[in-house]
């Protein structure tokens, strides 16, 4: 009888201890921030054109891209073509990009809201590029670099956060692209298909604090 | 002959493309420095040629990379004795070559370069290891018995701290 409860004991442990590992696992390879499944709070951050930019704003969207990026990255001027081009084909799907500059502009001043202006001007965006004021958003996303990418699905739950990673998988050259995983994981929601990858990873500028 | 010749050309050309420098160690003047896919660098990240290996991948256009570096290098020559190997993997793009190798003469960095030229991000950043987002700089200190790896930046004191727990 003894024994039946020490084993029953046991039993009971390495359940719990697997769910905790579960439970870890569910908070995404970033360590903090969000993971796959997990509702993303409302932004409400300055974009370029002055104005205030919420996501509670797209009545109509079914989604959004997220992409932390910025002016002076390599790999994030690397994909600026890439991200407009993104933006042109699935804002009119429900999936417009969002972009959101979050670095430190004292410690990176080309990354300042003024230089955010010029360059969205010069490479007319045709999505927000928003100010990570006081840098709070960025480490609630648990964004760790530029360029970095949450997409999000409106549900009757709230923003649900889908895919995490990296635009493509050649973030350096356009050109040597195989696999978008992005766009394959934005088909995917559009098509009711379950996303085959869910994250992924690349080279990108750790955020400056 | 004249043929074969051409022949040979057309071949070592279409080779040289098709292998895009895997392997080849590039020389301008003094400055040389290995280009390596991530199979290559493998060797670099589980080497047993010294007692600890630290480990830094960086790139010139990368600030906090740049500003750290002289602590790499001051690393290497204080603890060079006690069998310290600091290896320098540079995540410079493809086509920026000639900017690595003035950068590496300019700043006359004294650790071993090695270039890694392997676009399959994904496929190897978690190899390298699995808690790594991708972003730089980032360091691996390792000995035959343990692995260190850090997503950040150090002041010299910091890394040899790290590093004494390895010694």
């Amino acid at each position: 009888m003894k024994t039946f409860k020490i084993l029953t004991l046991l039993a009971v442990v390495v359940i719990l201890s697997a769910f905790a590992v579960k439970s870890i696992g569910a908070k995404g390879i970033n360590g903090g921030g969000y993971g796959i499944g997990d509702v993303a709070d409302d932004i409400k951050l300055m974009n370029v054109d002055g104005t205030m930019v919420s996501f509670s704003d797209y009545k109509d969207a079914k989604g959004f891209i997220v992409i932390f990026t910025c002016n002076t990255c390599p790999f994030s001027i690397a994909n600026e073509d890439r991200i407009i081009a993104l933006d042109v084909k699935y804002k009119n799907t429900g999936y417009p990009v969002i972009a959101i500059n979050p670095n430190n502009p004292e410690s990176k001043p080309g990354d300042s809201y003024e230089a955010m202006k010029v360059r969205a001007r010069e490479k007319k965006f045709t999505f927000p590029y928003l100010f990570d004021e006081g840098q709070k958003v960025y480490p609630v996303y648990g964004a760790t670099k530029t360029p970095h990418v949450y997409l999000l699905q409106k549900t009757e739950k709230g923003n649900v956060v889908k895919y995490i990673g990296a635009i493509d998988d050649n973030s350096r050259n356009a050109n040597g692209v195989k696999v978008r995983y992005l766009e394959n994981a934005v088909d995917a929601l559009l098509s009711g298909q379950e996303i085959e990858i869910t994250e992924t990873k690349a080279i990108g500028c750790s955020i400056k604090v | 002959m004249k043929l074969y010749l051409c022949f040979v050309i057309l071949l070592a050309l279409s080779c040289k493309e098709n292998t895009v420098n895997k392997g080849i160690v590039q020389e301008v003047t003094q400055v040389s420095f290995e280009t390596v896919d991530y199979e290559g660098l493998e060797t670099y990240l589980e080497n047993s040629n010294a007692s600890v290996h630290v480990v830094n991948f960086w790139a010139t256009w990368c600030k906090p990379c740049v500003k750290e570096l002289p602590h790499f290098e001051e690393l290497g020559a204080m603890y060079k004795e006690q069998d310290v190997k600091v290896i320098l993997v540079s995540l410079d793009f493809p086509d920026q070559m000639e900017r690595l190798t003035k950068f590496i003469k300019k700043k006359n960095i004294r650790s071993e370069v090695v270039f890694l030229d392997d676009a399959d991000a994904n496929g190897w950043i978690p190899k390298v290891d699995p808690s790594w987002s991708g972003a730089i700089p980032a360091t691996i200190i390792y000995n035959k018995d343990e692995r260190s790896f850090y997503e950040r930046s150090f002041t010299y004191e910091e890394i040899e701290k790290e590093l004494k727990l390895f010694l």
